[in-house]
């Protein structure tokens, strides 16, 4: 701890214990560790072959489209929600917030049985829409809709945050200004709150990236049509594991990009831009 | 034509009506906590009051007894804090052409606006620049730009000088002056100078409701209430411009910093000091940059923890201890001196 305090400025005091460091460094490997673990199992000369093959492309290809997919179907509903959830005063609003953060705790297999009683064949939409001719479980669409269904609130959480954070007085000066409530969201609050946005919309793309239980549940696990990544390295697993092992580290890697991108900045800086500080002016 | 209000705020105790003619300007004072806020908050249209109704220049803008509510963007009303609240996305052109757009302005029209106002305001150089890069005194140039260039009916200004240092407050409050001449304005401030030089009426707010009111000058001169009075305590010194300072009738010259606009200082005008800046002395002391007024002690007050000595139309604060020293008594010869820099010279 002693050698790290003496990086760039002088170090305050601060009243955290020296014991502390070993449970924390026991916290770190506990994460750190099986990823070395599994990165070391590679089996680096058919690394190429085993993540270039026919069904591995397949896979990956299919998880790529479908997250990008269900990132803008995130974006499409949860800005008005976030929007709604941070700024909205009507009864029963914290009740509806908790309710749209439950895929966030839920166990995925049981968003997935969910989601089929809603759009399966006998399911309370999926009656209708198959009426009009629309079969949406086991499609790649239903693979879309169940990444939404686990994604959205990360999305919506993340915003709201920004929400708060900014602000209402940029738009009271919109208003003031003159601009109606769609031009303040427009060019006010949308672009003051774009880092918050893009952050929860990236998260919301990793979340749907790694989606497994409510897609295998809801979508299937055909080859090419609802095998995303996950499904093809827990089928692999049984067949190839060296193949597993590979995907996985794919996997890894793009996540890690995923959370750098997010979390380079300190939270705080993301969210509200703030006001340069009061000097003299000599204009 | 004329703007008229009153409304009722229950949870703040908040309970005021006033009415201002085209082109006027009012400064509402009051101590914080008064409803100066609030005031402003009702008129823009960024709170809603139970009760009462406002009329400006014809239309309503509520009256809640009918249940009419304008929102904020339909009002005419642009609102100027404290803090500038310039766009951090938008460069300084695009925060000025931002009413004008939002009014349905083409975009390069907004922006042919936008640069007359930066030119009116001599920000023209800043154009380019983002909020960020600039300091607080240019960034409150540039939102009075802004605020003038959506052609408000009713400007209503919170306290825009206090968060600024007393060099870039002169040089907006010389500003404001030029452009505010003729416009109707609401301006609530804290500083006599403001509502001395920028208003041609004064209402004193004193817990959520309207304790004095008249023309500025009238109040200041003879205030009933106990705020306007503390501000009226300032030393207050008419007389004629002159490139050198304040010449008063009594022929004394008067030194001090000179906040009108900018030229050869000329005509009637006032000079403006608190009594906490002026030192007691029982011989004529010497430095230049000092205003020395003899005069004799005409009553001694207690005014907090120090004591108020008054000598003619001047006053002072000095400690108990100091008064001790100098033994004085009504009836006694004194030198009242003033730092030059203590003294505010403004045209009337």
């Amino acid at each position: 701890m002693r050698a790290l305090a003496h990086r760039s400025r002088p170090a305050a005091y601060t009243a955290v214990p020296a014991w502390i460091v070993v449970p924390a460094a026991i916290g770190a490997a506990f994460i750190l560790l099986p990823l070395l673990a599994m990165a070391l199992r590679v089996d680096w000369p058919r690394f190429g072959a085993l993540v270039t093959s026919e069904s591995s492309l397949a896979a990956l290809g299919l998880s790529l489209r479908t997250s990008a997919a269900s990132t803008v179907l995130c974006i499409l509903l949860g800005v008005p929600l976030a929007l709604v959830l941070a700024r909205g005063r009507f009864a029963g609003q914290r009740l509806l917030r908790a309710l749209v953060l439950l895929p966030l705790v839920l166990p995925p297999v049981v968003g997935g049985i969910a989601l089929l009683y809603t759009f399966g064949r006998q399911g309370l939409l999926g009656q209708v829409l198959t009426v009009a001719g629309i079969q949406i479980a086991f499609s790649t669409t239903a693979v879309v809709l169940a990444q939404t269904f686990v994604a959205l609130p990360f999305l919506v959480l993340s915003l709201e945050g920004t929400l708060r954070t900014a602000g209402t007085s940029y738009e009271a000066v919109a208003a003031t200004l003159g601009a109606r409530p769609s031009t303040v969201l427009r060019r006010v609050t949308i672009p003051l709150v774009l880092p918050g946005l893009a952050s929860g919309a990236v998260l919301a793309f990793a979340r749907s990236l790694g989606e497994f239980g409510a897609t295998l549940t809801f979508a299937g696990s055909l080859q090419g049509t609802t095998r995303t990544l996950p499904l093809e390295i827990y089928l692999q697993r049984e067949t190839d594991p060296d193949a597993a092992v590979a995907l996985s580290l794919v996997l890894v890697a793009v996540a890690v990009i995923v959370v750098a991108s997010t979390y380079r900045r300190p939270p705080g800086e993301t969210a509200a831009p703030r006001e340069p500080a009061p000097e003299g002016a000599r204009p | 034509m004329t703007f008229t209000f009153e409304a009722t705020v229950a949870a703040r105790g908040f309970d005021v009506s006033l009415a201002l003619a085209p082109g006027q300007t009012v400064a509402v004072l009051g101590a914080n906590g008064a409803g100066k806020s609030t005031l402003l908050a009702a008129i823009a249209g960024l709170l809603r009051p139970e009760a009462g109704s406002s009329q400006l220049g014809g239309t309503v803008l509520f009256d809640a007894a009918a249940g009419t509510w304008v929102p904020p963007h339909l009002r005419g009303t642009v609102l100027l804090a404290q803090e500038p609240r310039l766009f951090p996305h938008l460069s300084v052109l695009d925060n000025v052409a931002f009413g004008p757009l939002a009014a349905g302005a083409s975009r390069r029209h907004a922006r042919e606006t936008a640069r007359h106002w930066l030119a009116e305001v001599e920000a023209s150089a800043l154009a380019g620049r983002r909020p960020g890069e600039l300091s607080g005194g240019q960034a409150q140039r540039v939102a009075i730009a802004r605020a003038l260039a959506a052609n408000p009916e009713l400007l209503l200004l919170d306290e825009p000088l206090s968060a600024l240092d007393v060099h870039a407050a002169a040089l907006l409050r010389r500003l404001l002056t030029r452009v505010l001449a003729g416009r109707r304005a609401i301006i609530v401030t804290h500083s006599v100078l403001d509502a001395l030089m920028l208003s041609d009426a004064v209402v004193v707010l004193d817990g959520g409701r309207v304790a004095e009111a008249g023309p500025t000058r009238e109040v200041l001169a003879r205030p009933r209430s106990r705020f306007a009075a503390g501000l009226a305590g300032l030393n207050l010194l008419h007389g004629t411009l002159g490139p050198d300072g304040l010449s008063t009738a009594g022929g004394q010259l008067v030194a001090g910093r000179f906040e009108g606009a900018d030229g050869v200082p000329a005509g009637p005008g006032a000079a403006v000091f608190p009594p906490s800046s002026v030192s007691v002395f029982l011989a004529a002391p010497h430095g230049s940059p000092r205003n020395t007024f003899a005069g004799v002690v005409t009553e001694l007050e207690p005014h907090g923890d120090q004591i108020r000595v008054r000598a003619g139309d001047l006053s002072a604060f000095i400690t108990p201890a100091a008064a001790a020293d100098l033994a004085l008594a009504p009836g006694v010869e004194v030198f009242l001196v003033v730092k030059a820099a203590e003294v505010a010279i403004f045209p009337v």
